[in-house]
């Protein structure tokens, strides 16, 4: 026999030594802050461009508008239509994505290191010199208005633009980045074409470049990059102002459905605005929500699926952005278990606070979970620069990556109940149900949260 | 050291620059192990397959792979417990899925735990029975059960996919039911059956492992040896025989919970690997993935008459098919989609793609295998693209002849891949429909109902 000794776990040895790459940050002439990576696994290189202002930037009542920007990026630059951008795209493999946040746009592409200075060069005349055609922003905004009617049969995606409007009401933080139906119809080219001058300035972005290459090669790569003017005009704050706005006088209900007769399943957001990403609490909130909802083996998922079988999954998390971020349970569970499930879910969220504070072994395994397995998050030149573009949207010293698990190390349960008490607040949370009330109503009647604010499909 | 069967330093072929080095031993008990050195990232990735899914199972009693799943992570005799704590406390990343062909199971661990990965890994393959308890089997049966409302019956569109297994495929045909198994036979399960399927299918000879990552190849056979090595063997299972064939069109129907039609056309193809699989695969980017594809253009881009369209040969073991499928804009017919759709298909068969149009399907397929080699762990990454290798085609060395699939593929080879395999006269075509509008179908649609 070789003689596995099967009476015990093998202990997990030491951490191994992991170091962030260095972080080179350059500025161009024109204002643009430029951050290289050295990163050579495989020859890619990854261009990651982080605009100012994201969803949060949408005028009042023009929701959807810097979604829209971000989707005519590219649909045609200089003399290339939509379908040439595209074919020039695949001509390179390159691996292309947007994504428009609260507070900033980031624009990726990945190629291979043989293709870098096409990559840049394209990514450079999409961005900066977008076509912005009125034909083109015909089909664009009408495919955005038909995903809008088909996202109407997507419970998670109705749960999530209804949670955000009842937690942020009016303020820019409220909406999803597509907008709303009737936002979008009012929305014309001349508005893309303002909102896209306004954002879209070598001052105001940042990009990472990270790949197979030098830093001076990296650099030189994105040199294309030099030819962006900056416009004359006075700086420019759209896009920052609502991360400073707070959001005031909002008190939503603490119970509200949006009817969807027969579902099979419930839809469930619990939350309340909670913290900003940049408090210097973001640690103990983390190892705080990686015990109680933040991985398989925390209070929420176990109680929820694993004991009482009501779902396939429940979690917790904050979504981050510079401002007021919410804190939010989500579970799909089935129809019939979900006032059971929703007092059991608030249950678990008051727990931490008072009752059951986190014990020893629960608190080792929160921490070791986000500390032991932390370097597998930079194994891709797209996670390494992305994570580096995270670092300008924050404002957090280039030190963040090697300061993170001594930082999480440091926490004790002391500071999970302070920051427990401090961020969570179960008379503040709000429910909100996405499924079939006729079914559900009687039962929702014993949660003790009063009559159900009945929402529409579209808030 | 345990002696082993066989001892294949693999040395690469060909000068591709593009390339995924490996060893393979077979333990005495008939586990193959499969070990690749990548150490960039101080992390290892343990993938085990087992050759084991729904093509395993029987009318009547479907779901049961799947289910199974669930209950790998339920422990096992040594760890009568959660299978998920011990590993996150490690700092690992884990996960398993379940498909018609194979059960995969994976863990990416720090290099400092990969012993503690392991021996959990072993204790489930060989001792997993003494702590399977009636009540675990309850709740996961009631888990699965949720699993399939949420995916399945709560998600628009989600119940195409079983209309369509049971068009292309007869009833004994294990494609013909999904992965997920019917509501029935899930509540009907018993913890017998369960049992005598651990004992027939999971098993060192039907498994394969691989270890990716920060360790040394020596060492990764060493630490397999001793964890896996006094398993039991068992008897690899018989290949699953089952054929499938269309003799016409099919037109069918089904009225869901969705705002806008959309069309699905389906046809029998070739199997993972067999010829014309990847002239398939080249065809569906060809006709429909990226705004450059041809029905992108003239549905979306040029007569907005859809607002999406895809395609794709769905590569599996015993025969794949291959999926066309487009959303209609508000106000347009199907008929409308169907008949450019039918325009372009002729178009292929009758000329194949142009040499502009394989250059840069070329392009796209050298850097996504190039892309594919950035993780170690995971879905996809290069641990699990060894096992799928290995498991598929008895040759962890496959990825670059798997490339060179793509690389000799012609004009002419894709033009003749579509003319053989995607007929008007051997498919199904099927309108999902909001319900209670059937005139939106197609002409001539027999209404099906799934559940």
């Amino acid at each position: 026999m070789t003689g596995v000794d099967r009476s015990r776990l093998p202990d997990v040895g030491p951490d191994p030594a992991f170091a962030f790459p260095e972080i080179v940050r350059h500025r161009l002439p024109n204002g643009l802050h430029v951050r290289t990576v050295e990163h050579a696994s495989v020859p890619v290189i990854t261009f990651v461009l982080q605009v100012e202002g994201g969803s949060g930037a949408d005028p009042f009542d023009k929701e959807g508008l810097a979604a829209i920007v971000a989707d005519m990026v590219d649909e045609g630059t200089g003399d290339l239509s939509a379908i040439d951008v595209s074919d020039g795209l695949s001509r390179i493999g390159a691996d292309y994505d947007v994504d428009v946040n609260p507070d900033v746009t980031v624009f990726s592409l990945t190629t291979l290191v043989k293709f870098a200075e096409r990559g840049a060069a394209l990514l450079a005349d999409m961005t900066t010199k977008p076509s912005l055609r009125e034909n083109d922003f015909g089909r664009v905004r009408q495919l955005r208005l038909d995903r809008l009617t088909q996202l109407k049969d997507l419970p998670a995606a109705v749960a999530e633009r209804a949670f955000l409007r009842l937690m942020y009401a009016q303020h820019p933080y409220g909406h999803l980045p597509i907008g709303s139906d009737a936002a979008l119809r009012r929305l014309s080219l001349q508005e893309v074409s303002t909102l896209h001058a306004s954002m879209f300035r070598p001052s105001r972005a940042t990009l990472v470049v990270a790949g197979a290459l030098s830093h001076d090669a990296l650099l030189q790569a994105a040199a294309v990059f030099g030819d962006w003017k900056e416009s004359a005009s006075m700086s420019d704050q759209t896009g920052q102002a609502a991360s400073a706005l707070e959001p005031s006088g909002v008190s939503p209900p603490r119970l509200a459905i949006v009817p969807r007769e027969g579902a099979a399943q419930s839809e469930l957001r619990i939350g309340h605005l909670s913290a900003r990403r940049n408090t210097p609490d973001y640690p103990a909130l983390l190892v705080m929500n990686a015990l109680l909802g933040g991985q398989f083996v925390s209070r929420v998922n176990l109680k929820l699926r694993e004991e009482k079988g009501y779902t396939y999954g429940a979690r917790t998390g904050f979504d981050w952005r510079r401002g007021l971020s919410p804190f939010v349970l989500q579970a799909s569970v089935h129809t019939a278990s979900t006032a059971a499930a929703v007092a059991d879910a608030i249950a678990e969220i008051d727990g931490l606070r008072e009752s059951r504070p986190p014990t020893h072994d629960e608190l080792v395994l929160a921490k070791t979970s986000l500390t032991r397995g932390y370097p597998r998050n930079f194994e891709t030149v797209q996670q390494v620069a992305r994570s580096v573009a995270q670092l300008a949207l924050y404002d957090l010293p280039d030190t963040y990556f090697a300061e993170f698990v001594p930082k999480v190390n440091a926490i004790g349960e002391g500071d999970v109940t302070r920051v427990a008490f401090r961020y969570l607040d179960p008379t503040r949370l709000s429910t909100l149900i996405v499924g079939d009330h006729s079914a559900i109503a009687d039962s929702l009647t014993t949660l003790g949260l009063g009559a159900p604010s009945v929402l529409p499909l579209e808030v | 050291m345990r002696p082993v069967q066989k001892d294949r330093p693999y040395h690469a072929m060909t000068s591709s620059d593009i390339d995924l080095p490996f060893t393979k031993r077979t333990l005495a008990n008939g586990l193959d192990v499969i070990v690749h050195e990548d150490h960039h990232v101080p992390i290892v990735a343990v993938n085990i397959w087992y050759h084991v899914g729904s093509k395993n199972e029987r009318p009547g009693r479907t779901g049961f792979a799947h289910l199974f799943e669930h209950l790998m992570f339920e422990g096992s005799e040594h760890h009568n417990k959660g299978y998920f704590p011990p590993l996150q406390q490690a700092g690992a990343l884990l996960n398993g899925s379940t498909n018609t062909d194979r059960t995969n199971y994976w863990e990416v661990v720090p290099t400092s735990a990969i012993d503690r990965a392991l021996w959990m890994e072993s204790d489930r393959m060989g001792y997993l029975l003494p702590a399977l308890t009636p009540e675990r089997f309850e709740t996961q049966r009631d888990v699965v059960l949720n699993e399939r409302r949420q995916n399945y019956e709560n998600r628009p569109y989600g119940l195409a996919f079983m209309a369509l297994s049971e068009a292309l495929y007869p009833a004994t045909h294990p494609y013909s039911w999904m992965t997920i198994g019917s509501a029935d036979d899930i509540r009907a399960m018993q913890l017998e059956d369960v049992q005598a399927f651990f004992r027939t299918d999971y098993h060192p000879a039907n498994a394969s492992l691989v270890l990716a990552g920060d360790i040394d190849t020596e060492r990764a056979f060493d630490l397999a040896d001793r964890y896996f090595g006094d398993l039991t063997p068992g008897t690899r299972p018989s290949p699953v025989v089952a054929d499938a064939s269309l003799a016409r069109e099919h037109r069918l129907v089904l009225e869901d919970r969705v705002e806008l039609p959309r069309i699905y056309i389906a046809w029998l193809s070739p199997a993972m690997f067999a010829a014309d699989d990847a002239e398939l695969d080249l065809a569906a980017d060809l006709l429909a993935n990226g705004k450059t594809s041809r029905l992108y253009r003239t549905l979306v881009y040029e007569r907005r008459i859809a607002l999406d369209v895809s395609a794709h040969q769905h590569s599996r073991e015993l025969g794949s098919f291959f999926l066309l499928a487009a959303t209609a804009a508000p106000g347009q017919s199907l008929a409308d989609l169907s008949a450019e759709i039918d325009a372009a298909l002729d178009g292929v068969s009758a000329t194949g793609p142009s040499d502009s149009e394989m250059e840069r399907a070329l392009a796209q397929a050298e850097a996504h295998f190039m892309y594919r080699l950035q993780t170690v762990g995971g879905f996809g990454g290069k641990s699990d693209q060894l096992n799928a290798y290995n498991v598929m085609r008895g040759n962890p060395g496959y990825f670059s002849a798997d490339l060179d699939r793509y690389r000799r593929a012609t004009h002419e080879t894709v033009r003749d891949a579509s003319l053989r395999h995607l007929r008007r006269d051997a498919r199904v075509v099927l309108s999902v429909i909001p319900r209670g509008q059937p005139a939106l179908a197609l002409a001539g649609s027999e209404p099906v109902s799934v559940s």
